[in-house]
């Protein structure tokens, strides 16, 4: 009986099956390079060098994010970085493109778009997944707050181990090492690189 | 075998039959657009093969569509892992992302193949061809990993 159901509906949906093309148009967008960050060598230690940028309200909620997202890594919390990310994703359509500098607005938004992204995996992936794409935003984050400035000091943290020793970094609100890319095995790998504050 | 045994199979093969008949969009476009992944970085043939064999039936606009996928529910099922693969990541289109985006891809890509989350296990059940060997797999990840040292 089976055989004669397969084998009738395998011979009808030869006869039936339909040839449509599709083809999805996405968005392209401009590449612009950009250079409003301004560099101040510091030799004290341990805060690195010094980065300084215009003070900066509306990004309060994006660097808030990041920070939460930080924090659940740090303490191996997966489903609680799953939240932050989602909403480190929805949190990236709040940032209002249109009051930035008409040159800065393309770098912005294709900045903010794989921030979304990242987020967006952040919230469907087991932690190890999840760190590598928080290490991969952190890049994205700095070179954001480079461009919209920040509302506060952050620093900019780095593991040599992470990444089968090719290292990785990140931000955070304090000079304390707490690491998120490793969590509890190994909380103090890392030292401050930059300092970023505002102007 | 009882009366309600013989309507059961009776509507079943109806239902069966019936969904061969609604029409399924195929993800096949002919024309290969100038921001397929192969056609602008033009790797290697052997290493571009291996990307068109493994990754291009779930992330381009051109699906290798196997014989099954004409039987229905199976097809659906293939047509939704094509959806989801593509939303991912469409190598037809890959030239249109921002430089930005791009490396974000690539990273994932090299990730993906190298912890053998992708190929998808369920996709090499029906093709064992697009299982990478060791050596493949190393060379593919090069290959990318320059990629990706050139775009910065």
């Amino acid at each position: 009986m089976l055989v004669l159901i397969l084998s009738v509906s395998l011979s009808l949906s030869v006869i039936a099956c339909g040839n449509s093309n599709q083809n999805n148009q996405e968005e392209s967008a401009k590449q612009h390079d950009h250079s409003s960050m301004s560099y101040e060598a510091d030799h004290s230690m341990p805060t690195g060098s010094e980065m300084s940028m215009e003070e900066n309200k509306s990004i309060t909620h994006l660097i808030d994010g990041y920070l939460a997202l930080k924090s659940a890594l740090v303490q191996d919390d997966s489903k609680a970085a799953a939240n932050a990310g989602q909403k480190l994703a929805e949190t990236t359509s709040g940032l209002d493109i249109s009051t930035f500098d008409a040159p800065k607005q393309a770098e912005i938004k294709e900045i903010l778009e794989v921030l979304k992204e990242h987020g967006e995996h952040i919230a469907k992936s087991e932690i190890a997944h999840q760190r590598e794409h928080f290490e991969g935003m952190t890049k994205d984050f700095m070179e954001l707050l480079a461009q919209v400035g920040t509302d506060r000091t952050l620093y900019q943290q780095y593991c040599p181990m992470y990444n089968k020793g090719n290292g990785g970094s990140w931000l955070s609100a304090s000079q304390e090492i707490k690491n998120p890319l490793f969590g509890s095995k190994m909380l103090t790998c890392g030292s401050v690189k930059e300092t970023i504050s505002m102007k | 075998m009882r009366q309600w045994h013989r309507v059961a199979i009776g509507l079943l093969f109806i239902a069966l039959v019936g969904i061969q008949f609604i029409p399924i969009q195929r993800n096949e476009t002919e024309i290969v657009s100038n921001a397929d992944f192969i056609e602008s970085y033009q790797p290697p043939i052997d290493i571009g093969n291996m990307i068109q064999s493994s990754c291009y039936d779930c992330h381009s606009n051109q699906t290798k569509y196997p014989w099954y996928s004409n039987v229905q529910p199976i097809g659906w099922l293939l047509q939704n892992h094509i959806s989801e693969g593509k939303s991912e990541l469409n190598l037809s289109e890959f030239g249109k992302l921002s430089k930005r985006m791009k490396r974000m891809k690539i990273n994932s890509i090299i990730s993906q193949i190298a912890d053998d989350k992708m190929p998808l296990k369920q996709y090499l059940w029906m093709h064992s061809e697009a299982e990478f060997s060791k050596t493949e797999k190393d060379q593919l990840l090069k290959y990318l990993t320059k990629i990706q040292t050139d775009n910065k």
